[in-house]
């Protein structure tokens, strides 16, 4: 019940005029940016993020919500439509979606999509009212070393758990830490890697790293193998609309869609791949029209797309109950909310009701204003994915270096730019995933002064991260997860779903 | 984003047996955990009670010495990823329009000129053949950028001779 006093509160906030502009605002921002093949919600976030610092915290993060679900729309409309991903968790849709554009039903692709993604992220987004106030009742209970366990978990299962390579996704974590530990560190005052660079004291600038990474990085990688891939646009051909028969079979799918994604992107156990390629391998197994899989089955566009939505409102659980990100995304929207000063986590529940419910509430609201734009709006979509590359990419980076001298207008933070591009290119090249080297420069520092204020406590003692059954347990989930991969070779992949 | 994207081209590298990038990352691996290192020990150590600013530094030292090993492992027995064939001219132009950008605000040119450059090099790197006419649409979205930023988001971005006529 209390849930649904805060809820109504949240939706008081929400509805006022000028925060139902912001959240369309994000909504469309969202979508045209996460539209953009190669732009993931990720870096739409951090592109965007610069620019709005000047703005009124409460309708920023209001704006941020609906950035984070218009750029998981507009991600699958180009997964459907030209079959580039902009983020791995809309692969598997763009296995049977772009196979359905092909054969003239791009239409009836992206509405069980946009259907679909409405559902999952209303039922995800209820859970995450209903879960937020009972885990933020517990979370009020962690002791530092708790926290400090809880995130060895994430970084765990972000980078080894669930990637490729257990040693290159801990790689990549390990570069995320190393860059987390430059600057003034904040309890001694003293500075850490700087080497007199005065840019450096101020540590690295999340929205920086993440724009380099992905937007460089990505610029540079698409650029380097140009001759050798090349995209094609399908048009969107007959009717936009679901027969009988597509309702038919979509409704099944996106209800078990959405069952796989809120769980998993709750916990935290690293992003929406996951669930869209279980969701992916659960209908090609339970589906009526085995033969259409690999073709164009709409059930496979239908669970994966609802599993996506259900997994990105699931990962909020964790970002703003524990102030946990689990996913690049998640990292760029912590990013937000630290550029305000804010940090979530069961004091921002206590302290800022209007700002955390208002912002549950608004994505509701942004979750119904996409449905109602997205598909009539699908013709513009469309014309924004037929700008020529060339521009296109030119375009990214004078937004991607015009954003960062904004934010810190100075050489040294163009040259930073620059040099996390040339290793996201590098990262790409040699396959080492990126979003935990985001996540460790976000939550390595938050770790670190979790675990020197567990030891200050404790007099030095490192074995108060036993002592603590929450924190001792959360280890050891730690450690089964990291070890474990390196047994079961065959865990790290749900790569057979893909032949 | 694109951390998935594994497709084998025809036409990959054929690769030796010991893999000489794999094995340039574990060296590179290695000295960035000498240099955490190095740089730890000149932090000092303020209260007896706290690990101090020394801890997370060690930690991640002996991680990265770790992963050293590790990747160095996978670069012997051949693990990594196979690669395709690299086009080195459109990655030139990409880093060199960056490097005119941050060379002329470093000197107070302004981002205009800077800005326009790196649209119309990086447009060639994606196989444009138009530099002049990229050079001027580069400006005009320079400009239109500058004006919603300075005037709408009261953002300010370096100027120089050319901004201040606006």
């Amino acid at each position: 019940m209390e849930a649904f006093i805060s809820l109504a509160h949240g939706l008081s906030v929400a509805i006022v005029p000028m925060n139902l502009l912001f959240a369309l605002i994000g909504v469309l921002l969202g979508t045209a940016v996460g539209v953009l093949p190669g732009i993931g919600p990720a870096l739409t976030v951090a592109l965007l993020l610069p620019i709005t610092f000047k703005l009124d915290p409460g309708g920023s993060i209001i704006m941020f919500a609906g950035i984070y679900y218009g750029g998981m729309y507009g991600g699958s409309t180009t997964a459907i439509l030209i079959n580039t991903p902009g983020e791995s968790a809309s692969m598997a849709t763009a296995l049977e979606g772009n196979k359905m554009a092909k054969a003239g039903r791009g239409g009836p692709a992206l509405a069980t999509s946009a259907i679909g993604s409405f559902v999952a992220g209303t039922i995800a987004t209820l859970g995450l009212t209903f879960l937020a106030p009972y885990l933020v009742d517990i979370a009020v209970s962690f002791g530092p070393e708790d926290y400090f366990a809880l995130m060895c978990v994430a970084f765990v299962t972000v980078s080894a758990t669930f990637g490729d390579s257990p040693v290159r996704g801990l790689t990549s974590l390990a570069i995320g830490l190393l860059l987390g530990l430059i600057g003034i560190d904040i309890l001694s005052g003293q500075s850490r890697l700087s080497f007199g660079v005065p840019e450096l004291y101020d540590n690295i600038e999340v929205t920086t790293l993440a724009v380099g990474l992905f937007a460089v990085g990505e610029a540079l990688y698409v650029a380097s193998r140009r001759h050798i891939h090349e995209e094609k646009l399908e048009a969107v051909r007959g009717s936009l609309w679901m027969t009988k028969e597509d309702w038919k079979r979509s409704w099944k799918p996106w209800l078990r869609g959405t069952a796989f994604g809120f769980p998993i992107g709750a916990l935290p156990a690293g992003g929406a791949e996951i669930p869209t390629f279980l969701s992916y391998a659960t209908e090609k197994r339970l589906t009526k029209h085995p033969e259409e899989f690999g073709k164009g089955a709409i059930e496979g566009v239908a669970g994966p797309e609802a599993a996506n939505n259900a997994a990105a409102a699931g990962t909020l659980v964790p970002l703003l109950t524990l102030g946990l990100p689990t996913s690049a995304t998640a990292a760029m929207m912590l990013a937000g909310f630290q550029q305000y000063g804010l940090n979530p986590g069961p004091l921002l529940f206590a302290d800022q009701p209007n700002l955390v419910w208002g912002l549950i509430a608004s994505l509701f609201i942004a979750n119904a204003m996409l449905l109602v734009l997205n598909l009539p709006l699908v013709g513009l979509w469309v014309k924004l994915l037929a700008i020529p590359q060339p521009w296109l990419y030119a375009g990214i980076l004078v937004f991607a270096t015009m954003g960062t001298i904004a934010a810190n207008p100075s050489p040294v933070e163009l040259i930073m730019l620059t040099i996390f591009g040339v290793l996201g290119f590098l990262m790409r090249r040699f396959d080492f995933p990126i979003a935990p080297v985001v996540v460790g420069l976000i939550l390595g520092p938050i770790a670190e002064s979790q675990l020197r204020r567990a030891l200050s406590i404790s007099l030095g003692d490192p074995m108060v991260l036993m002592q603590s059954p929450i924190s001792a347990t959360l280890l050891i989930i730690a450690l089964i997860a990291l070890v474990l991969p390196f047994f079961l070779k065959g865990l790290s992949r749900f790569k057979a779903v893909e032949d | 984003m694109s951390d998935v994207q594994q497709l084998t081209m025809p036409g990959a590298e054929s690769r030796v047996r010991i893999d000489i990038a794999g094995l340039a990352i574990a060296l590179t691996l290695l000295a960035l955990a000498g240099l955490v290192w190095w740089d730890m020990t000149k932090l000092q150590l303020l209260s007896p009670y706290d690990v101090g600013p020394k801890a997370m530094p060690v930690i991640v030292s002996a991680g990265l010495a770790l992963l050293a090993v590790g990747n160095g492992i996978s670069a012997f027995r051949g693990d990594l990823p196979p690669r395709d064939s690299l086009d080195w001219r459109p990655i030139l132009l990409i880093l060199g329009g960056l490097a005119c950008l941050i060379a002329l605000i470093a000197v107070g040119g302004g981002f205009m000129i800077g800005t326009a450059i790196l649209f119309a090099t990086t447009s060639a790197a994606f196989g444009r053949r138009a530099f002049l006419t990229d050079l001027l649409i580069g400006a005009v979205i320079a400009v239109v950028v500058y004006l919603l930023f300075a005037k709408l988001l009261a953002l300010s971005l370096p100027a120089g001779p050319l901004e201040h006529l606006l």
